[in-house]
C-alpha cells in the first residue's frame, strides 16, 4: 500500500459526460444533412461558398483568438458553416471569406472570445455583407442546367463588380413581396427544399431534423424555436386574416431563413437568454420582429435583424427573468428582507 | 420513475450503488489505535474528561459537551489514553484529538449501566439522554440531535420526516441500516415522536431502494402513524429542504429552518442510533459505513468504530487498486477529498469512497457559454452562472446581497452539469470563506 494519494479535489468528484466541446461538435454534425442538401441543390458552388466562409472563421480565430487551442472547441467551425449557409450559392468567395473574418473578429473575438459575445457572430458577418454588398447577397441565380456548373460568379476578383452571367431567379419570399406576379410557393416545395434561396434556407425538413436531434441531446433549448414559431404563426396569421399581409402563416414559417434562424442562430447558447422564461420572451420577440420586417421592411427577409435586435436585449431579458429563489415568493422586496 | 414525489430541478448522476448494496454489514476489527477528535459535530468542540494514562472502557464518556450546541464524545474501544494532541482531521485542519491505545486483550465489553425505560422518561428529558449519548445527525452535517429535538416553542413540529433517501451515489450505509435494522429505526422514530410530542412520521426512501421500502413497510408497527414513501431517484433528494418539498409539497422559507413550517428531518441511521441508546445503553460509538468505489479491492459495508484510521480501513478492505485516484469521505457529490491516511473516521462519515482514475476524469475548464444548464439543475433556484461571474470578479458582497449566496447548499449540481467544467460550487464555498474573512476584522 502506498501513502502517495494521487489527487485531492473539491466536490463534486464526478461530472456529467456533457461537455462544451461535445455540444459544439454535435451542432456541426447535425448540420451535415443540411450541408449535403445544399450541395445536392446547388452543386459545387455550395461547397466553395461554405469552404470560403469556414476558412475565414477558422483563420481569424487562429490568428486573433484568445487561446491557441480555441479552434478545437468547434465554435469557429459552427460560425463558418452557419454564415455560409445564409449566403446565396453564387456569392463571390472573397466576400464570403471577408464576411466570415469580420463576423468572427467583430462579432466574437473583440468581446473576449467564446462565451463573451453579445451578438451571434455568423449574423454579424452576414449583416456586414448585407451592408457592404447588398446586390451580391440578394442575387440568387436561376437553377443551372447541370449540377456541376457554377452558380453565379463565385470566383469574382476582390473589389471588381461581379459579372453576373447567369440568369437570376427570385426566392419564394422575394417573389411574393417584390414580384410583378406574386405567387405563394407551395408549402411542400418549401418543406422539401426544392426552391431557390440561400444555401441553408431551402430544406425546412432537414433543418427540423437537425434541430430535433440537438433538442433530444439537450444541446438546444427547444423553448426558443417553439416560441419563435408560435409567435410568428400567430402574428402573421392575424395580419393575414385582416388582409394586411400577403404571407400565409405556414409560408411564413417555412420560407427564407426562418427555420435555420430559429433552430441554429437564435438558439446560440451564448447569445440567448439563460432562463426558459427568458427564452420564451426572446422567441416571441424574434417571431414578431420577423413578421413585421417581412411585411413592412425594405427587405424580403427579416430573420437576421430580428435575431440581432433580440440579441441586444438578452442582458435585459436575463435581468428581468431571474429565477424565483426557493422558499420565497420571488418578489425582490421579500427576498431582500430575509 | 415518473409519478413519484420529488422536488424541481436536481441531477441524476450514475448511482453505482450496486457495488455494495447487496453486501450485508459486518463488524470491523478493532484497530491498534483510535483517534477521537473533540470536534466531530457542528458547534463548540467537546471538552476532554480524561488524562493521558487513564484507562477507558468502550462506551465511556471521554469528552463532554461544551455548551448547548456541542456534543459528547465516547471511547469507541477499550484501552489507555495515550495523549491529547493535534491530529489531522478529515476537514483538513489539525484538531485536538484523544489518542487511545486499544487494549488487544480487552473483550471490548461495555461497562454495565442503568438504561432508562424510554416510555418512563419525561418527553422533555429524552433529548437530555440523547445529548448524553453524543448523538449527532448522521446524514452528513453532524448537527447535535438533542438541539434539533428541542425546537423553538413558537414553531411547533407537526411532522417527523425520516430521511432514507441516501441520494449520494455509491453510498449504501442507510440502505443497509433499513434492511438490517428496521425495528431499531422504528424504535428511534417512537422516541423522536415522544420527544417532539407529536404522533405522525413519514419515511422517505428513493425508489432505487424498493427492497428497503418493502422491509420498512412490513416492519411498520400497527400502533404508529407512519407512512413509507418511495421518492423519485434524484440528487439531492436527501437534502432537508428537498425532502420536505417532496413529502409535504411546501418550501422551507429562505433563511429559515424546517421547523418554520412544522417539519423536522432525521436520518434513518440517526434514528437507529437513538434507539440503541435506550436498547442497550450504548452511546454513539460506531455506525455502518460504506467502503466503496472502483479504487478499493474489497468494497463492503462495515460497522466501524469511530476513530479508526483511514489507513486501517483501506488495509482491511484489501488495499487500493493500481488505478486508485482519489479518496473521499462521504459521497462523490459533496464528500471531502482526503490527503492523509492517518485521518480518523468520524460520526458523520457515512462512506469512504475511493475512485479510480476512470471514475473521476477531469477535463479542461472552458469559458462559460451561458447554456443555462446550471440554472436548470439548481434545486434552490439560484443563478449559478451569475454567481460564478461574480465570484471570478471577486464581487463577494454582491454575491451575498444580489445573488443569494447564503441559500446555496453547496450540493454541487451546478458543477456536475457544467459542460465547460467550471468548478461553480467550489467557487461558492471559497467565496463564503472570503466573506467570513471580510466579516471578521
Amino acid at each position: 500500500m502506498t501513502d502517495s494519494i494521487v489527487k485531492i479535489t473539491a466536490s463534486p468528484h464526478v461530472r456529467s459526460a456533457d461537455s462544451t466541446i461535445r455540444i459544439m461538435w454535435s451542432v456541426v454534425i447535425s448540420l451535415v444533412p443540411v450541408i449535403a442538401a445544399s450541395i445536392y441543390f446547388f452543386g459545387p458552388s455550395a461547397i466553395f461558398v461554405l469552404l470560403a466562409s469556414v476558412a475565414g472563421c477558422l483563420l481569424t480565430e487562429r490568428l486573433f483568438g484568445s487561446t491557441p487551442g480555441s479552434l478545437a472547441d468547434g465554435s469557429a467551425m459552427i460560425t463558418g458553416l452557419l454564415l455560409g449557409l445564409t449566403l446565396p450559392p453564387g456569392f463571390p468567395l472573397w466576400m464570403a471569406f471577408l464576411g466570415a473574418g469580420f463576423g468572427m473578429a467583430f462579432g466574437k473575438i473583440i468581446f473576449g472570445g467564446l462565451g463573451q459575445n453579445i451578438f451571434n457572430p455568423a449574423l454579424v458577418g452576414r449583416a456586414f455583407l448585407q451592408a457592404a454588398f447588398p446586390v451580391a447577397i440578394t442575387t440568387w441565380p436561376a437553377k443551372t442546367q447541370h449540377w456541376w456548373t457554377l452558380q453565379g460568379d463565385n470566383f469574382a476578383l476582390p473589389f471588381m463588380s461581379p459579372v453576373v452571367d447567369a440568369a437570376t431567379a427570385a426566392t419564394p419570399l422575394g417573389n411574393l413581396k417584390f414580384g410583378d406576379d406574386p405567387v405563394v410557393t407551395p408549402l411542400l416545395d418549401l418543406f422539401m427544399g426544392t426552391t431557390g434561396g440561400s444555401l441553408g434556407e431551402t430544406s425546412a425538413l432537414l433543418i427540423l431534423l437537425g434541430g430535433l436531434y440537438l433538442a433530444w441531446r439537450g444541446h438546444l433549448n427547444w423553448h426558443i424555436p417553439l416560441s419563435i414559431f408560435v409567435s410568428a404563426f400567430a402574428v402573421s396569421g392575424l395580419f393575414y386574416t385582416l388582409g394586411i399581409s400577403q404571407f400565409p402563416p405556414m409560408f411564413m414559417l417555412l420560407s427564407g431563413g426562418m427555420m435555420l434562424g430559429a433552430f441554429y442562430m437564435a438558439t446560440d447558447m451564448v447569445t440567448s437568454p439563460i432562463t426558459n422564461k427568458g427564452c420564451w420572451l426572446f422567441g416571441f420577440g424574434i417571431g414578431f420582429l420577423v413578421v413585421v420586417i417581412r411585411i413592412w421592411g425594405g427587405l424580403p427577409e427579416g430573420v437576421m435583424y430580428a435575431i440581432l435586435l433580440m440579441n441586444a436585449l438578452v442582458p435585459f431579458i436575463n435581468r428581468a427573468t431571474q429565477p424565483r429563489l426557493f422558499g420565497t415568493s420571488g418578489k425582490k422586496k421579500e427576498a431582500d428582507n430575509e | 420513475m415518473k409519478g413519484l414525489l420529488s422536488f424541481k430541478h436536481g441531477v441524476h448522476p450514475p448511482e453505482n450503488k450496486d457495488i455494495t448494496a447487496g453486501i450485508a454489514s459486518r463488524r470491523f476489527p478493532f484497530p491498534d489505535e483510535i483517534i477521537l477528535p473533540l470536534s466531530q459535530h457542528i458547534g463548540t468542540p467537546a471538552k476532554a474528561l480524561v488524562q493521558p494514562g487513564d484507562r477507558v472502557e468502550r462506551g465511556d464518556a471521554i469528552a463532554e459537551a461544551a455548551g448547548y450546541i456541542s456534543s459528547a464524545v465516547h471511547a469507541t474501544a477499550s484501552g489507555t489514553v495515550k495523549s491529547i494532541e493535534l491530529w489531522p482531521h478529515p476537514n483538513g485542519d489539525m484538531v485536538p484529538s484523544i489518542r487511545i491505545d486499544v487494549d488487544p486483550n480487552s473483550t471490548q465489553m461495555q461497562r454495565p449501566r442503568i438504561i432508562p425505560r424510554w416510555q418512563d422518561v419525561k418527553d422533555e428529558d429524552l433529548s437530555k439522554e440523547i445529548a448524553k449519548a453524543g448523538i449527532v445527525g448522521l446524514g452528513g452535517a453532524a448537527f447535535p440531535s438533542h438541539v434539533k429535538l428541542t425546537p423553538p416553542k413558537d414553531q411547533p413540529i407537526e411532522l417527523l420526516l425520516i430521511n432514507g433517501c441516501e441520494c449520494e451515489p455509491y453510498l449504501t450505509s442507510d440502505h443497509r441500516t433499513m434492511l438490517e435494522y428496521p425495528e431499531r429505526v422504528y424504535l428511534g422514530i417512537r422516541i423522536a415522536l415522544k420527544a417532539l410530542g407529536i404522533s405522525r412520521a413519514v419515511i422517505g426512501i428513493e425508489a432505487n431502494k424498493m427492497d428497503a421500502v418493502e422491509v420498512m413497510r412490513k416492519a411498520a408497527p400497527d400502533d404508529l402513524d407512519v407512512t413509507v414513501l418511495p421518492l423519485q431517484v434524484k440528487y439531492p433528494q436527501g437534502a432537508e429542504k428537498m425532502l420536505i418539498k417532496a413529502v409535504m409539497g411546501r418550501e422551507v422559507p429562505s433563511g429559515a429552518l424546517p421547523s418554520a413550517i412544522g417539519a423536522m428531518v432525521q436520518n434513518v441511521a440517526t434514528a437507529a442510533n437513538v434507539a440503541t441508546v435506550f436498547e442497550t445503553g450504548q452511546p454513539l460509538i460506531e455506525r455502518i459505513i460504506t467502503v466503496t468505489g472502483r479504487g478499493i479491492r474489497k468494497p463492503g459495508n462495515w460497522l466501524i468504530p469511530f476513530g479508526t484510521k483511514l489507513r486501517d480501513v483501506v488495509k482491511h478492505c484489501g488495499g487500493l487498486t493500481e488505478d486508485a485516484a482519489e479518496i473521499i469521505f462521504g459521497g462523490p457529490m459533496m464528500g471531502l477529498g482526503q490527503a492523509n491516511l492517518d485521518v480518523p473516521i468520524l460520526k458523520a462519515t457515512g462512506g469512504i469512497l475511493i475512485l479510480s482514475r476512470d471514475e473521476c476524469k477531469r477535463q479542461d475548464i472552458l469559458p462559460c457559454i451561458r447554456c443555462g444548464k446550471c440554472l436548470d439543475a439548481c434545486p434552490v433556484f439560484l443563478n449559478p452562472q451569475l454567481l460564478g461571474i461574480l465570484a471570478k470578479a471577486e464581487r463577494y458582497e454582491e454575491m451575498a446581497s444580489e445573488a443569494h449566496l447564503s441559500d446555496c447548499m453547496l450540493c454541487g449540481c451546478c458543477s456536475y452539469v457544467c459542460p465547460s467544467n467550471i468548478p461553480l460550487s467550489q467557487l461558492f464555498a471559497a467565496s463564503r470563506a472570503q466573506l467570513r474573512k471580510l466579516a471578521t476584522p
